[in-house]
């Protein structure tokens, strides 16, 4: 028999479509692209070169000597060093508290989920607001401690939600009826079984809540008052936004200081170091999020 | 009566797992509910939140009269509006466009590029602003000085401050918030398509006519949630941004509570704003979705 490979030609105005939807698609990717190559190729120019507007794409007069004195900064290297804390033990139980209140929530022989979920929902219109949450840290003694910011948002609902979807609807039933049988109870379930089957669901959420962790200032604003403890958003907002120089770092740098343009350099280079953890994470996990965002809207 | 007993009995380790959440809940999500009580107490540290005197709606006609009042709402409502109008059709715009495109790697190119600002912090967000925007030294700056426009001092000027605030966030986050839309579309009947193309649509009526159609139901939920939202516009940006030059433009209810609240050491009077911000929110939120529920029986409700 004879395939015929016939390619039905495509008419004039979807080609018309195509050709705009490509374009229109390509620059607004080039509009994403372009500040986020130019904040690249400012952070390893020269002060004279940005200050100029020499640099417009690629690096002018190559230099890395703004992320030398980041290096060199104590501060900014506790700044990092908590930033780390604060995102690891905060994802931790971040998932886990995720993982405890959706799994019971998805278990369809459990009296009483509906008025657990409802409990849990109506947290997500009402709430008490920015004072009465401040005044309740601060009766927990939680004030300027690291606790400050990892208990208050120890969950969120919408990830919750997405969980308990997943727990719901792809995993067989069939395989808790077996366990079951084979006299596997509801914590064991979950543990040998459930949790190994939610692998890419739990990768999302620890992306998502990782992120939010290492991206937090606003936390740090409110319950924060030692630099010690102070996170590295916290740190860049005083550098970047307020401009406080920090005479420690300056230091480093003190004579490259008097020419204005240094300081420009030295913020590009700051928002580079900033994003790099989050973008080493992201490719791997990208597919996954797609996937993530389906389980929870679609199946829903 | 005597079956939901064993029932329970039954799922005793269900429930000792979710106690700590639940825990959580009460503690962290509820007290702070009940603690919204100090708007109608004039709060003192000392004698604590029950210890405080009770006065009435004192705060909310202190606030109600002050003259900071109609520019709060009037601000809040303008970014909120602004950035609903301008923010909402992206998304689903680039999802449609994304879907017609059927090479792989232009459109995984495409969607790995958008997809990424979302996830850059909001400190260093405003960064890029602030030091694109610059007078004299920003990219931007030289861009205009090379078309001939004399410095302009973009995040001192009143006028333009919503619209950076919207557009920057629509270039934040209309690759991540598309993909909602994407994923609705993926589900879309192959079967459709060929249908519609045997019948003689174009291109375009298959949008209009299959793609369109099922995005309705997920718009209508965003549309609903995002109404609901008008009035906490997001707090961390619109202060990072703000300046003593575009603070009339820029001052919005969240970041006069704080400032109010815990910078003036006012946790009454800010409550008060707090609660009366939240109030409204629900109100929106119900009444929309209400007529979402008549319009088009989507709600979320």
């Amino acid at each position: 028999m004879l395939l015929i490979q016939r390619k039905i030609r495509e008419p004039f105005g979807d080609r018309v479509l195509l050709v705009i939807i490509y374009t229109v698609l390509g620059l607004l990717t080039l509009t994403v692209l372009y500040p986020l190559l130019y904040i690249l190729s400012s952070s390893l120019s020269s002060p004279d070169a940005v200050v100029s507007g020499k640099v417009w794409l690629y690096p002018v007069e190559f230099s890395a000597r703004a992320y030398k004195s980041i290096f060199q900064s104590t501060q900014l290297m506790r700044g990092f060093y908590n930033s780390l804390v604060y995102t690891v033990v905060g994802t931790f139980i971040n998932v886990s508290f995720t993982v405890l209140m959706a799994f019971p929530l998805s278990q369809r022989t459990m009296p009483g989920r509906k008025y657990i979920m409802l409990l849990m929902m109506i947290t997500m219109f009402f709430s008490g607001g920015l004072i009465p949450t401040y005044l309740l840290v601060k009766n927990l003694h939680m004030l300027d401690t690291r606790w400050a910011l990892w208990l208050p948002g120890a969950f969120s609902i919408f990830q919750v939600i997405i969980a308990r979807t997943f727990f719901m609807s792809s995993i067989p039933a069939e395989l808790q009826e077996a366990s079951q049988m084979d006299g596997c109870r509801d914590m064991r379930y979950l543990w040998s079984v459930a949790l190994p089957l939610s692998k890419p669901i739990i990768a999302v959420m620890t992306l998502m809540y990782a992120v939010g962790h290492w991206n937090a200032y606003f936390d740090a604003l409110i319950y924060l008052r030692s630099e010690t403890l102070f996170p590295l958003q916290y740190v860049l907002r005083n550098l970047l936004i307020l401009n406080a120089a920090d005479p420690e770092m300056l230091a480093n740098t003190a004579q490259s200081l008097r020419d204005k343009g240094f300081e420009e350099v030295l913020k590009y280079a700051l928002i580079v170091v900033a994003c790099v953890p989050v973008l080493i994470m992201y490719p791997f996990v990208q597919k996954h999020f797609v996937k993530g965002v389906m389980i929870g809207s679609l199946k829903g | 009566m005597v079956q939901t007993w064993t029932r329970v009995k039954r799922s005793w380790e269900l429930y000792l797992l979710v106690l700590l959440p639940v825990l959580y809940l009460i503690i962290f999500k509820y007290i702070p509910m009940f603690g919204v009580i100090i708007a109608f107490k004039d709060f003192n540290i000392i004698k604590g939140i029950m210890g405080s005197p009770w006065v009435g709606f004192k705060h909310f006609h202190n606030l109600f009269s002050s003259p900071n009042f109609p520019l709060l709402i009037k601000n809040t409502l303008l970014i909120s509006f602004y950035s609903l109008i301008a923010g909402f059709p992206v998304p689903i715009l680039l999802a449609l466009a994304l879907n017609e495109v059927r090479t792989g790697f232009f459109k995984k190119s495409v969607q790995m590029i958008t997809y990424a600002p979302h996830f850059i912090s909001t400190v260093v967000m405003v960064s890029i602003i602030i030091l694109m925007l610059s007078p004299h030294v920003g990219v931007v700056d030289h861009i205009f000085s090379f078309l001939g426009f004399s410095n302009i001092n973009f995040l001192g000027e009143p006028g333009l401050f919503k619209s950076i605030y919207v557009w920057s966030g629509v270039w934040q986050e209309m690759g991540y918030a598309s993909i909602i839309y994407i994923a609705a579309l993926s589900a879309v009947d192959p079967s459709l398509y060929e249908a519609a193309r045997m019948d003689g649509a174009s291109r375009f009526k298959k949008i209009i006519h299959i793609d369109l159609p099922t995005l309705i139901p997920i718009t209508v939920t965003m549309l609903i949630l995002s109404l609901g939202n008008v009035m906490a516009v997001g707090f961390e940006k619109i202060y990072l941004m703000q300046n003593p030059l575009n603070m009339s433009t820029s001052e919005v209810i969240s970041t006069y509570v704080y400032k109010v609240g815990l910078l003036g050491a006012n946790f009454s009077f800010s409550s008060a704003v707090g609660l009366f911000n939240s109030i409204i929110n629900l109100i929106l939120l119900v009444v929309v979705n209400a007529i979402a529920r008549k319009v088009s029986e989507n709600s979320l409700w």
